[in-house]
């Protein structure tokens, strides 16, 4: 038996971590005022709900999928014709619930699909939904009464009557309904992972075998959760209608539901709020980082390989190991090995930037003269000197950082077994 | 007739193309249980190589140098990635040739630039293989080589005559890939380490306590799967663009190609293979619509009918999605694939 403290008769720490949620939601517009913010703030509303649907097919379910923007893109586009049909007045439903229509949409489209694609687990799973993604896509391209063709589907937000003056015409009432949407969304799909089938969800992912003899039938577990995911997702997609107030073919493609998968994971997909984090990197990534860099795809890639190789559970797992490290009070023993670490990196990271840039400024702006500027400093991508003194950086800071990561790697060994014994002795204690 | 023939074997030498393609993709998840997901990465570093090399050395000898250096490419990315992330499972080894997939992408990009560059085949190949030439009065006969020109027009008006040629790289194409499919097959069947390849599919523990180094052997097959996509980099592209969208357009029918074969089976690649190469040919070239055929039909179609964007799509607009139709359908149908044996 597990021991979960629990308050009584209120689990305190829940209602603590929740209210905390929707303060950050509330006042998260209040403290970034700044146009950028808002919209960045509402997009990240937006991937949380996205990628957490997501983590339902791939932490969950162990169901590695590669076209689940095929559902938040149809929710998109189902979104966005009703919202054209309430701007023409055929249809008579406010706009807060469009973002439902596009739910129901994923929902619908996840029945029809998913029904073929979870016939399947594992390997062949993963391949299934990117043969669907693709024929979606191509589809797309195909149909463009529905679609759109090459310039999407536009529509117009302020429609229908004013609620208590809400029109959605500022961004800020759009964030606040994102922000609703967001915080009701993560708190059912919490309780999603609670019910007695998140529990044989995740028993299916991880000893399919075991959960058919005791009589359940793992191809219709995945299949209802492939729904479940598929309605959120659709929700993700009907509030990214009513952000961006268009959708093009782009947003059922293969580069959206690779960045759901990628962020996913690099967020951690083996803790509920991993893919929270994920999904606020992927906004940072997308809207800041591809304008200050032009390698940034590169750069993506290879932390995701590193992170793939290194660090499996994701930045989630990475911060729930030190929150172990914290509660043992062992901490104060391994931060300067930290500092240590985190130092040596940086070192090393700018010289293999510097060099990086120079390379990405050689292939695409040549025309804009020799120089690149990077962290303050300018180099001449066609002078030695720069390559040099990169190259020599970045050596240097590779066996500084070697160094440093041996007497981290002992470092956290002796704590981790430390950790070990002093569990063992509370046991025994008890 | 003629337009048969030659869609025909445009449609066979794309599908061996696939295979060359899907058989190294097979290999390795048949042996690792892993599936490549940067595979057609390989495909395009393979054609971009043959590009450099050709331009050093001519393309003959890059024909050979490069796949072997796709193939050293692919067995070092096993040793220093794959193998770290073997103990965790299939899906973090997925995961590690997804992120692959996007950095060889990036690093090409980096490379060789983001439009396409000019790859052509050699002179000896520029020409085409043969000629077929339909004379409404003589009948079909074929030339080797171009048809001289004298022979693909008459003095008469009324004898129609129409020349089409099978391009030689299309043909160099077909033979690459049987050669290849042959020396595969006797590796595979009649050499010892074909033998050790075979046995460690099945049985790793055992081959490994005979003394054979399985996770080199892991390797060497790695190596070997993407160096074959590197053969078929450099012949395809030089048969048709060589750009960094090339991964992505072949990417995933070769996916398409391994679930309708069957997971794991060498034969069912190659039979999907073909398959999906002469269908989607065919598709291409056929201009036909549900709307043509109901007037060839004479049925009387209403004028909202007439209109409808479905019925308007001709066979050669849906010719992209063919091959995923036909996974969806042969996964209703028949779960295993053609020639699968595993369920699942």
């Amino acid at each position: 038996m597990a021991a979960v403290y629990k308050f009584k008769p209120y689990n305190v720490g829940r209602w603590v971590i929740w209210s905390l949620f929707a303060l950050v939601l509330v006042l998260a517009p209040l403290v970034f005022t700044s146009n950028l913010s808002v919209t960045m703030l509402a997009q990240m509303g937006i991937a949380i709900i996205a990628c957490l649907s997501y983590n339902i097919l791939l932490g969950q379910g162990g169901m590695l999928s590669f076209g689940h923007a095929v559902y938040t893109g149809l929710g998109s586009y189902m979104a966005i014709h009703a919202l054209n049909a309430v701007s023409g007045g055929k249809l008579n439903i406010p706009v807060s619930l469009l973002p439902i229509v596009g739910g129901v949409a994923g929902m619908g489209f996840a029945v029809l699909l998913g029904w073929v694609t979870t016939r399947k687990s594992g390997t062949p799973f993963a391949m299934i939904t990117l043969g669907v993604a693709e024929l979606v896509f191509a589809m797309s391209l195909m149909f463009s009464e529905f679609f759109g063709g090459e310039a999407g589907v536009s529509g117009n937000r302020v429609a229908g009557e004013a609620f208590f003056g809400i029109t959605y015409g500022p961004q800020i009432q759009v964030y606040y309904l994102i922000a609703v949407y967001t915080f009701v969304c993560v708190a059912l799909m919490y309780a999603f992972t609670q019910t007695p089938l998140g529990r044989i969800l995740n028993a299916v992912r991880d000893n399919p075998e075991r959960v058919e003899f005791i009589g359940y039938n793992t191809q219709r577990v995945r299949y209802i959760a492939f729904i479940i995911a598929g309605f959120f997702a659709g929700i993700a997609g009907g509030l990214g209608a009513l952000n961006f107030e268009i959708v093009t073919a782009e947003v059922v493609g293969a580069g959206r539901s690779g960045a759901y998968l990628l962020f996913t994971f690099l967020g951690g997909a083996t803790f509920f709020f991993g893919p929270i984090i994920g999904a606020i990197l992927m906004i940072i990534a997308f809207v800041l980082l591809s304008e200050l860099t032009k390698a940034w795809l590169l750069y993506l890639g290879l932390v995701f390989l590193f992170m793939v190789m290194y660090a499996p559970g994701g930045i989630a797992s990475l911060i729930m190991m030190n929150l172990r490290v914290a509660k043992f009070g062992k901490l104060r023993q391994i931060w300067t090995s930290y500092l240590g670490l985190g130092l040596t990196a940086i070192v090393m990271l700018a010289g293999a930037g510097a060099m990086i840039e120079m390379v990405y400024h050689l292939q695409l702006n040549s025309a804009l003269g020799d120089t690149v500027k990077f962290m303050g400093a300018t180099l001449n991508a066609k002078s030695l000197d720069s390559w040099f003194g990169s190259a020599f950086v970045m050596l240097t800071g590779l066996g500084l950082f070697e160094l440093a990561r041996r007497q981290f790697a002992r470092d956290w060994g002796e704590i981790q077994t430390d950790i070990e014994k002093e569990i063992k002795r509370r046991e025994t204690a008890v | 007739m003629e337009f048969f023939i030659i869609s025909m074997l445009n449609g066979l030498s794309y599908g061996l193309l696939l295979f060359m393609l899907s058989s190294g993709l097979t290999l390795i998840f048949s042996m690792m249980g892993v599936l490549n997901f940067a595979h057609a990465s390989f495909y395009m570093i393979g054609a971009y190589f043959g590009y450099t090399l050709s331009g050093w050395i001519g393309f003959w000898p890059a024909l050979i140098v490069a796949p072997l250096l796709v193939g050293a490419c692919g067995a070092v990315f096993e040793r220093v990635t794959l193998r770290k992330v073997h103990p965790f499972g299939h899906v973090p080894e997925l995961l590690v040739t997804f992120g692959l997939s996007y950095v060889v992408l990036e690093l090409v990009q980096l490379v060789w630039g983001r439009t396409a560059v000019e790859f052509p085949p050699p002179e000896i190949l520029r020409s085409s293989a043969f000629t077929l030439i339909n004379h409404s009065v003589n009948g079909l006969s074929l030339v080797w080589g171009a048809a001289p020109a004298e022979m693909c027009s008459a003095a008469d008006a009324a004898v129609r005559v129409v020349c089409s040629p099978f391009p030689a790289t299309r043909g160099f194409m077909m033979l690459v890939a049987l050669l290849m499919l042959v020396s595969l097959w006797l590796l595979l069947t009649r050499t010892r380490i074909g033998l050790v390849i075979q046995a460690a599919l099945t049985h790793p523990e055992m081959v490994e306590s005979l003394g054979h180094n399985v996770p080199r052997v892991f390797m060497l097959v790695f190596g070997a799967g993407t160096g074959l996509a590197g053969l078929a980099g450099v012949i395809g592209g030089s048969t048709f663009v060589t750009e960094p969208a090339m991964a992505a357009t072949v990417g995933s029918v070769i996916f398409v190609v391994v679930v309708v074969g069957g997971m794991g089976s060498l034969s069912g690649a190659f039979l999907a293979s073909l398959l999906i190469g002469v269908i989607q040919t065919f598709a291409v070239a056929i201009d036909y619509s549900f709307l043509t055929l109901a007037k060839d039909m004479g049925w009387a179609l209403s004028a909202a009918t007439q209109e409808n964007s479905f019925a308007k799509l001709t066979l050669s607009q849906v010719a992209p999605i063919l091959p995923y139709l036909f996974l969806v359908l042969i996964l209703i149908f028949r779960p295993k694939g053609l020639l699968g044996t595993r369920e699942g």
